[in-house]
């Protein structure tokens, strides 16, 4: 399990840019998190709350919007969404599409900052 | 009452420590000409002994070394040295994974103009891996026949994240019946495309295979470095 270091970076990553912009802390955190990103959900929230301890995140939410695969199908040359992460094949017309857009994402969308 | 929170636009990536750097050491392979392969796999899938069988083959023609990772112990870059190559071994403690600042410490006092090719064994772990690039040109994942041919479905990421697949310990598939066709199709299912190579480091077959793939990717890599330069 290597949540807990990615929540320690998700705290950094807050940290400096709360500092930047002169706020004492941070209320909410937004992330966006795709399926080929290697991070489970849950684990990352159970350790979120752990790595903000004494830091000034702590009593902050973790907000995570679960985003979908989404491919470039070379058939329908058209993005298209995959019918599962073990068969990614263009959910409209089946053919087998390599060419990943989205879905790999463990990204710090924005922060709510405490003022 | 408390005033209203601001929001605030942010879009930085959470590992953006790790791609930066991951960046920054792809560069120096690139500049040095040298070609960088990383194996993952699950522990127990042969890396270490696919790893000594390629070092010992490749070592009488080609200047190679190789990093290991792993969680506690020595032992695999003792095997490993047994090859003659240079070995430097990565001790994680607690982290299961490697990251590309433990890839850049370790290659300290190392000149990479005098290495053709660079190996990089991840610690044992189907899921941490993958989060993480190393700066690698091409990542290798293990597929042995003794797990199973569903592997690529129950950690798809890990596939996806690799380059190419590689089914090992091949002279045990009769005895553990591998359906060699279930395991090609489940890796195709996770990364439509992917490059397999089947072999077995104790009996070598496929070895040949697998180095003329080296050499091919090698070339490729040096004659881009000499365009740049």
């Amino acid at each position: 399990m290597h949540e807990l270091s990615i929540a320690m970076s998700i705290v950094d990553l807050a940290c400096e840019e709360a500092e930047s912009h002169g706020a004492p802390g941070v209320d909410v955190v937004y992330l966006k998190l795709g399926p080929l990103s290697g991070v489970v959900k849950e684990a990352l929230l159970f350790s979120y709350e752990i790595a903000c301890q004494q830091t000034p995140l702590e009593g902050s939410k973790l907000l995570i919007e679960e985003v979908p695969i989404v491919v470039n199908c070379p058939a329908c040359r058209e993005r298209r969404s995959v019918q599962s992460i073990q068969s990614l094949c263009c959910a409209e017309c089946g053919t087998p599409t390599p060419e990943i857009l989205e879905g790999r994402e463990l990204m710090v969308t924005a922060l709510e900052l405490r003022q | 009452m408390n005033p209203e929170p601001r929001l605030v636009e942010v879009r930085k990536n959470v590992l953006k420590q790790n791609d930066i750097l991951a960046r920054a050491l792809r560069e120096r392979f690139r500049e040095a000409g040298v070609l960088a392969i990383s194996l993952v796999s699950s522990p127990g899938s042969g890396k270490t002994a696919f790893l000594e069988k390629t070092l010992t083959l490749l070592h009488t023609r080609y200047k190679v070394a190789a990093l290991v990772g792993d969680l506690a112990t020595e032992n695999d870059a003792a095997r490993l040295a047994r090859s003659q190559a240079p070995v430097k071994q990565i001790i994680t403690g607690t982290v299961c994974h490697l990251e590309a600042a433990m890839v850049q410490n370790a290659l300290d006092g190392w000149n990479l103009r005098d290495l053709d090719f660079l190996f990089i064994e991840n610690v044992g772990n189907l899921v941490c891996p993958s989060s993480y690039d190393l700066g690698e040109d091409l990542r290798f994942v293990l597929l042995s026949v003794t797990e199973g041919e569903d592997k690529p479905l129950k950690y798809p990421t890990i596939f996806n994240s690799a380059d190419v697949a590689v089914i090992t310990k091949s002279d045990l598939a009769a005895a553990v019946e591998f359906d060699e066709a279930a395991a090609k199709r489940n890796i195709q299912a996770v990364r439509p495309g992917m490059q397999i190579l089947k072999l077995s480091a104790k009996t070598g077959k496929g070895m040949d295979e697998f180095l003329e793939f080296l050499e091919k990717h090698r070339l490729r890599a040096r004659s881009a470095a000499a365009i740049r330069t």
